[in-house]
């Protein structure tokens, strides 16, 4: 099968500090790949560049087109959607407005479709739809950030660290969720902190440390490597 | 002082605030939105005024000329940016806004003057010409720096503001100009006189205010600037372009600042350069809405007019030095008020 999104050979760097060294990750379709590595090992700066939000040096293809050098709209447009760690919510508009700009691309009819799909996946956020999203609470506005990126239809879902801060009830919600995107044919990179969750949902999975990925392979067995569950999943996590 | 006085001098500041309220208004927008504090708005204004007493004296303005040839240099500009990934589509859309579009307003600006057209075709020809040079100003002078910082931004505010301000210079000359009533109506109610003219300014105040309520409130591309304004980044990543935005911005700014001016200049006579101190109080009541809140923005414009009227009554060499002194409790005000802001980077 060939890759979704396809990134090789590339190093990120803020000033002189290289935050990620000569990276290459590959994504299907239908796949959910996650990337697990400490704090500061360079995760959501893969994700930013990938996305377009840093400058990055090496190769990313897309769906057959190199987009290396687009815009953030453009790889939108292309099919791209990032769920940042911030969520970059429009805090004082309402919920259904967030849904409604998530679509901002596309076409009317077809935006009505996408927000029922998102209201079914998230009922809370329909029963939310006139409150404002600075008002939410964490996992609701981490719903309210997917339900806003699945609005514009992506073929990948990018997501940054969605259990970051939120309660492992929500937390376990959010990835029945992510399991549910994959049937219906969204790809999903997901990069989080919380191995043990994100290692039970992917299929692929990648580890970094200090910028490089160490290690990658099917989901399960990298969840048995004797390094991996030292260092990420021999203690249990807070979240 | 008497009430027929003291109505009268509220009457006039509140016709003044309505103006500096408008303006107010697209000054908080366009900061919102781009972080351009727009001292350009004054020449809007005078823009506004002049081309549209110019036209109605018979005459062709040179801001008709002046906005095709910033719409060439903006279509260069765009050419160049676009240079990696130029497809014809792209190039004559760029063609249709950047030439095309004031090429017509050129020659309709040419032709139409001899033909003695009405005052509401003078009105849209001036409106057209003054919105073509906001956006292309933006396109030229203020999309390139975008990603800079506040204080950049202000700098090429400035530079544009002095550049625009000599064409003005040049097109309409150191003489003042008038232009002709939208209205020559009378109305009174007690001591009170209404020209058609203030009852012009009251309702196209309303109406435009009414207006840019629905768009932002209702409309796909007004939630879209207003989503750029609460956060730049999540606009990008549903893929609303900064520069789109922006776009908007500098055209309803433009237009507004426009028929500011078409407004006052049957009141006063407006000079090359009257714009600019127009522009100022609409700021002070911007200010005061800590460039931020809209309605606020507007009740301190409406403040703004009525000091100034009444201080144009008691103090008239002071008028202008009372005025701007109102900024400085606010600022003092905010500044306890607020801790220390640092300046957004993205």
């Amino acid at each position: 099968m060939t890759a979704l999104l396809s990134v090789s050979g590339v190093s990120v760097s803020y000033g002189k500090v290289e935050a990620v060294r000569n990276v290459s990750l590959e994504v299907r379709t239908r796949e959910i790949v996650t990337v697990v590595g400490a704090n500061g090992a360079g995760k959501t700066t893969l994700l930013s560049a990938a996305m377009g939000v840093l400058p990055l040096k090496g190769r990313v293809t897309f769906d057959g087109i190199d987009v290396a050098r687009l815009d953030i709209e453009d790889r939108v447009a292309a099919g791209l959607s990032l769920v940042p760690e911030h969520r970059e919510l429009f805090a004082t508009m309402t919920v259904e407005d967030n849904l409604e700009l998530g679509a901002f691309r596309i076409a009317k009819s077809i935006a009505a479709q996408s927000q029922e799909r998102v209201y079914g996946l998230f009922p809370r956020l329909k029963e939310r739809r006139k409150q404002l999203a600075g008002t939410l609470s964490g996992g609701e506005q981490q719903m309210l950030a997917m339900g806003r990126a699945l609005m514009g239809a992506p073929k990948l879902l990018m997501l940054d660290e969605p259990s970051l801060g939120l309660a492992p009830i929500i937390v376990a919600d959010i990835f029945r969720i992510v399991g549910e995107l994959r049937e219906a044919g969204v790809s999903v990179l997901l990069v989080e902190q919380n191995a043990k969750a994100a290692l039970g949902i992917a299929d692929r999975a990648y580890v970094m440390e200090l910028g490089e990925f160490v290690l990658d392979g099917p989901a399960s067995e990298v969840a048995r490597n004797e390094a991996v569950v030292a260092s990420y999943l021999g203690f249990s996590h807070p979240a | 002082m008497n009430t027929t006085i003291l109505l009268f001098l509220l009457q006039d500041g509140v016709t003044n605030g309505a103006i500096y309220a408008l303006l107010g208004l697209a000054l908080v927008l366009v900061f919102a939105v781009t972080r351009v504090i727009l001292i350009p708005q004054g020449e809007f204004i005078t823009f506004g005024a002049l081309t549209y007493a110019t036209l109605s004296a018979g005459g062709v303005p040179g801001t008709a000329q002046l906005a095709l040839v910033m719409g060439l240099v903006a279509f260069g500009f765009e050419l160049f940016s676009v240079r990696k990934s130029l497809h014809l589509a792209k190039v004559v859309r760029a063609a249709l806004i950047y030439i095309a579009f004031p090429a017509v307003v050129l020659a309709l600006a040419t032709w139409l003057p001899a033909h003695k057209p009405g005052v509401a075709v003078n009105i849209a020809l001036s409106l057209l010409i003054v919105a073509a040079i906001g956006l292309f100003l933006y396109r030229i002078a203020f999309q390139p720096l975008a990603h800079t910082s506040v204080l950049v931004l202000l700098i090429a505010s400035v530079g544009c503001h002095l550049a625009l301000q000599g064409f003005g210079l040049v097109f309409f000359g150191a003489e003042g100009l008038r232009g002709p009533p939208l209205s020559d109506v009378t109305l009174t109610a007690g001591p009170l006189l209404f020209t058609g003219q203030s009852l012009a300014v009251y309702g196209i105040t309303l109406a435009l205010m009414a207006a840019l309520w629905l768009f932002f409130g209702f409309t796909r591309y007004g939630k879209a600037l207003r989503a750029t304004a609460v956060n730049r980044l999540g606009a990008r990543l549903v893929g609303i372009r900064t520069s789109l935005s922006g776009q908007i911005a500098f055209l309803l700014a433009s237009v507004i600042g426009a028929i500011s001016g078409i407004l006052i200049v049957p009141i006063t006579t407006l000079y090359y350069d009257t714009g600019f101190l127009i522009g100022l109080k609409g700021f002070v009541a911007a200010i005061i809405g800590g460039l931020v809140s809209y309605p606020l923005t507007a009740v301190a414009a409406i403040v703004v007019g009525i000091v100034e009227s009444f201080s144009s009554f008691y103090a008239s060499n002071y008028k202008e030095v009372i005025v701007f002194t109102l900024i400085l409790p606010v600022l003092v005000l905010r500044s306890l008020a607020a801790p220390a802001v640092e300046e957004e980077k993205d």
